[in-house]
């Protein structure tokens, strides 16, 4: 379980997290759900350590991460894969390069297994064969696709999402939300998610958080999300899909 | 008065800022000297990096130093024919070479084209969150991409100085012997007279230092990058003409400690 205790970050004079207390199951597809700048992406670093709180604590099956060192750090990290929201693919390798990468990089597999693996991780995502293709030949939603490959590489526990559907076209954009429900129902993992598209977060998620002003202004299920009495999830709901508060 | 203290708070900002970045690089560099020495240790990379920094380089710096040496050959040989020294002029090509222009132009050379792309790539990788990428796969990003850039350009730098000195000093020759009709005999012992082992390994200290400023700036204003392409041409800029002037500004101080 990830559990996100009284967070707090400024940059400068801008205070982005204003304490914001969350727990996220195991198992289970979390969406974070906000308008775009009200600092989702800053927690979703948070809670891979790629950045540390002024104050306050996040947990990751019992470990505060934000006491460790590089090295624990980059343990804990093994946990997880991470999508971004451009996919954030390294430009200067091939598909499977980037899907091989976190395999070379952690794993003694031989190149043949890699090799197995890469191919069986690309079907996965619905992009067989299609290893020797840069990323720079890639449509947006094949770049995810290939993204969500590589964060599934080394089988990871918790899987993260940045806007996994931001910019890309409505059927693209359900597409990506159907491959997520898929692979969330067959490995089981944790899948954090967070949008601002408010469609993709009733379609994918088992439990819904509002961000808002850097706090958690409501959370639940989608069914009791829907019925929270919350001005601002009143807003979003009446304003209805990718627009803002 | 207004203006004054206006201008007085400029400065103060400027010099901040300043220090500011001196000591963010002198960190980056302490943390490159950290993970360097912790396995495992990349030599994949470390062999990529010296391609890319020094055999894509040789051409340049062969070019570079050729006609830094005839050019040296030909004012020489005007300056000291009015004092019937012509035969000295292989001694001012070699000890210019070997001491000044052939760490200095190699160093900068190297800073126009590979501290640039340094600079490019990394920046590149910082606004596309490719190195946020690095670090949530558990790669430290300093380990993977800085690391291997300095070393090599440490080792690489010293190396085509070599190339650049050796080019440099033919080059030098070819003018002086072949083209104003020095003596051949003289030129050459001449230099093995006055031109020191001394002066060689001095220049190539210069080089390695010249080699860890250069990568140290060009990956420092890559992996600092902020706001998209526009930022990414910003750091490029900003990491050549910096590098240029400490490279410069060192080179006085090497040489006043050295000589």
């Amino acid at each position: 379980m990830i559990e996100i205790r009284g967070v707090h970050k400024s940059f400068g004079a801008l205070k982005v997290l204003k304490g914001v207390d969350l727990q996220i199951p195991k198992g289970r597809t979390t969406v974070i759900l906000g308008r775009s700048g009200t600092g989702k992406s800053v927690l979703l670093k948070h809670i891979i350590g790629l950045m540390s709180p002024d104050r306050g604590k996040v947990w990751i099956d019992g470990v505060d991460i934000t006491r460790l060192g590089d090295k624990d750090l980059n343990e804990i990290r093994k946990k997880f894969g991470m999508l971004f929201q451009e996919a954030a693919l390294f430009d200067s390798m091939t598909v499977g390069e980037n899907v091989a990468f976190p395999l070379r990089e952690h794993t003694r597999l031989r190149e043949e297994n890699i090799s197995g693996i890469v191919a069986h991780k690309l079907e996965q995502v619905d992009l067989p064969g299609q290893e020797g293709k840069m990323p720079a030949e890639l449509s947006g939603g094949m770049k995810r696709r290939v993204g969500l490959a590589r964060a599934l590489a080394l089988d990871p526990e918790i899987v993260l999402f940045d806007e996994p559907t931001t910019g890309l076209d409505p059927p693209m954009a359900e597409a990506i939300e159907d491959l997520i429900i898929e692979t969330q129902r067959r490995l089981g993992d944790t899948f954090v998610v967070i949008t601002h598209n408010i469609t993709t977060a009733f379609h994918i998620a088992h439990k819904i958080a509002m961000l808002h002003e850097g706090r958690i202004a409501a959370e639940g299920s989608p069914r009791t999300f829907r019925r929270s009495s919350h001005p601002v999830v009143q807003a979003f709901m009446a304003r209805g899909e990718e627009k803002e508060v | 008065m207004l203006k004054a203290s206006k201008a007085i708070n400029l400065v103060g900002e400027a010099v901040v800022g300043y220090v500011k970045e001196m000591g963010s690089m002198l960190l980056l560099l302490l943390d490159t000297i950290r993970w360097s020495i912790y396995p495992p240790f990349r030599l994949d990379l470390l062999f990529q990096q010296m391609e890319r920094v020094g055999v894509k380089s040789i051409l340049v710096v062969a070019l570079t130093g050729a006609f830094s040496g005839m050019v040296l050959a030909l004012q020489s040989f005007h300056f000291s024919r009015s004092f019937g020294a012509e035969t000295m002029v292989g001694v001012g090509v070699a000890l210019s070479m070997t001491r000044e222009l052939g760490p200095v132009l190699t160093s900068i050379m190297v800073t126009g084209r590979a501290g640039s792309a340094m600079a490019a790539e990394i920046g590149t990788m910082r606004v596309t969150e490719q190195i946020d990428a690095l670090s949530a796969m558990a790669v430290n990003p300093i380990k993977y991409l800085i690391v291997p850039r300095v070393l090599a350009s440490i080792v690489v730098v010293p190396i085509l100085t070599i190339i650049a000195d050796f080019v440099g000093i033919v080059g030098g020759y070819v003018v002086g012997v072949l083209v104003l009709g020095i003596n051949a005999g003289a030129f050459v012992a001449n230099m093995e007279k006055y031109v020191g082992l001394d002066d060689i390994y001095h220049g190539l200290i210069k080089a390695a230092v010249f080699g860890l400023i250069l990568s140290v700036i060009g990956c420092y204003k890559g992996y600092t990058t902020t706001g998209g392409a526009e930022g990414v041409g910003k750091a490029t800029t900003q990491s050549v003409v910096l590098a240029t002037v400490t490279i410069l500004m060192a080179n006085y101080l090497l040489t006043a400690a050295m000589f």
